[in-house]
């Protein structure tokens, strides 16, 4: 947890299975991301059961998530969605990877009054969820854009958190 | 709904709503009377037996533990026990219990999460846990706590609680020290009292009449409640080993599902924590054990809905044992015993959370693997779901097409299906056809 002073924690989450191709993006984009950031975020990739974000997001002020979606939109390219202000988004999210899947997650942290201050998903439009697949190719172009943009989701959330 | 005439009804449900996986289900009803069941199941298992020929034993392990992330420790357990076999390996008994104890966090997590998550909403008439988390908020956090308890423990055995990487072919690449298990004793304390309480809960719960002739097969230890070893029993007196599993229980293919069906003798049978117990009720730690003759003095073990007290049951008995494990626990002086691969074959059935999972290797020389054969649970008792459908569905003709879908998907959440860690939106559709 990465506390920063009076200022409340925030923790990036990739979430994805890492066998099941396009599935793997938000690992992937934790994985660029702790590199680029170093110790002062905590980077976490959570992988099976969706309930564990529970767990990841308990007593974090502003969590990012990061997640592969099928929302209709070209492979590769990101959509943000404050999940905070947002009730209903599960439409938005329609491809959950997990038993409970993310959207589950957050309705139910919802409803226990459990969700953290701000919850920002990035969610990466993938094109298939083979077995064993490596990323498909748009959603490997598409990767560095992803990470440039939650790099500067952390920057903005840290900065509002200083001032 | 009332028929008519001559007429042909299906009951389709695209995706069953909370069950571990994916899973389509479509009954066919003809004048008033079943005529096909067929539960589709897409399964990777299947490809995983493909994927693993070719590497070394050592990666076994890790590989396995990606078919589910909800049960990782299950398929790790059968594949270490399976290629310990094939080289003539038998650990030694402090690695033994750290292998049970792995496997106890495992039932905690993964019953707590079905038992609260995912069937108690059909029991309370809400659509899932989120609407259930607004009426019974502290229910649902006594479920999310108890499932966290199991986390934790798995976390430090397994190194993290999803795909655990510490389980390894001879033994373990890192064993906890007695201070770090014992710094987990409160949490696990406050976990069987809870434990007990969700027995109270789920037994009072309203279940619907219906019964079934079960064969029941599980690992029937002589002095324990099974999770790695044992004879295989059924209750029709069946008793063998695991490496004689394939001889008794026969997998058939079925044109609509990618799992293939598993028959003993022929006939369907259910393996899972209902089987468990009863073939190994007098093995249950002294708590459960208890609690299992308060609760069962008024059900039945032949109702599937009952499963959900059954599982209750092994979740306190898992504390139990998780607890008297910690108490006793000395840290081994090695984590694992030498490996030296050599040609064979080997097998092992463990206790996976719902239910026998055999797994056969064949290794060459080199600790290659030439063959993996692996029988998950779900698929084991695909064809005893089919067969509680097709017993169930006649009670529910009454209903909307829509109302009998749901009552049906309720019939196969009571068997907790981990078709896999897989890839699908959870929607349902129920369509109605007629001729």
């Amino acid at each position: 947890m990465t506390k920063r002073a009076g200022v409340g924690t925030i923790r990036v989450i990739g979430v994805g299975n890492a066998w099941r191709g396009d599935d793997a993006v938000g690992l992937q984009v934790a994985r660029h991301l702790r590199e680029r950031l170093g110790p002062s975020v905590e980077v976490v990739e959570a992988e099976g059961d969706g309930l564990v974000l529970l767990d990841l997001m308990e007593g974090i002020d502003h969590v990012i998530l990061i997640d592969a979606v099928k929302g209709g939109g070209q492979p590769g390219t990101t959509v943000r969605l404050d999940l905070s202000v947002r009730s209903r988004w599960g439409t938005v999210v329609p491809c959950s990877t997990h038993a409970i899947g993310i959207a589950d997650a957050i309705d139910l942290a919802r409803a226990m009054g459990r969700l953290p201050k701000q919850i920002i998903l990035y969610g990466i439009e993938i094109e298939s969820v083979d077995s064993g697949a490596s990323l498909s190719e748009p959603v490997r172009e598409g990767l560095d854009a992803v990470v440039e943009h939650v790099h500067q989701e952390v920057e903005r959330a840290q900065c509002m958190k200083c001032t | 709904m009332p028929q008519k005439g001559k007429r042909t009804r299906t009951i389709s449900i695209g995706t069953i709503a909370r069950v571990e996986g994916e899973g389509a289900l479509r009954v066919t009803v003809k004048d008033g009377e079943v005529r096909d069941v067929e539960l589709r199941i897409f399964e990777p298992p299947r490809y995983f037996e493909a994927f693993l020929v070719g590497r070394h034993f050592a990666e076994v392990p890790d590989i396995v533990a990606r078919i589910c992330g909800i049960c990782p420790v299950a398929y790790q357990m059968s594949a270490v026990h399976a290629l310990e076999q094939a080289f003539g390996i038998r650990v030694p008994a402090p690695i033994r219990d750290l292998r049970r104890l792995i496997y106890c966090a495992e039932w905690i997590e993964s019953h707590a999460l079905h038992v609260y998550m995912l069937h108690a909403p059909d029991f309370l008439g809400y659509d899932g846990a989120i609407d259930m988390a607004k009426d019974h908020r502290d229910a649902v956090a006594r479920g999310l706590r108890l499932k966290r308890a199991g986390n934790r423990l798995l976390a430090l055995l397994g190194g993290r609680s999803v795909h655990p990487v510490s389980v390894k072919v001879g033994g373990f690449s890192r064993v906890p020290t007695r201070h770090e298990l014992l710094g987990l004793t409160d949490e696990l304390l406050w976990a069987r009292d809870a434990a007990i309480e969700t027995i109270q809960w789920v037994t009072g719960f309203e279940k619907p009449e219906f019964r079934q002739d079960y064969t029941f097969a599980a690992l029937a230890p002589e002095d324990e409640y099974p999770f790695n070893e044992g004879p295989i029993r059924s209750s029709q007196g069946l008793q063998i080993e695991a490496c004689d599993f394939e001889q008794h229980f026969t997998e058939r293919q079925v044109p609509y599902s990618t799992a293939l069906h598993s028959t003993l003798n022929g006939a369907s049978y259910l393996a899972g924590p209902a089987a468990r117990l009863h073939l190994n009720a007098s093995r249950l730690s002294p708590l459960a054990k208890h609690e299992w003759e308060e609760a069962s003095a008024g059900l039945s073990i032949l109702n599937p809905f009952n499963t959900i007290v059954a599982r209750s049951v092994e979740i306190l008995f898992a504390l139990e044992e998780a607890l008297r494990m910690i108490q006793s626990y000395e840290m081994p002086r090695s984590s694992s015993v030498p490996v030296t691969p050599r040609a064979g074959v080997g097998m092992a059935c463990t206790e996976a959370p719902r239910g026998m999972l055999y797994h056969r290797y064949a290794v060459d020389e080199q600790g290659t693997i030439r063959e993996a054969k692996i029988i998950p649970p779900t698929s084991q008792n695909q064809r005893r779901i089919e067969d509680d459908l097709r017993a169930f569905v006649p009670q529910v003709l009454n209903l909307s097409t829509k109302e009998a879908a749901l009552a049906c998907e309720r019939v196969i959440r009571c068997y907790d299906p981990c078709i896999s860690c897989a890839t699908h939106f959870l929607r349902l559709e129920v369509c109605e056809a007629t001729t």
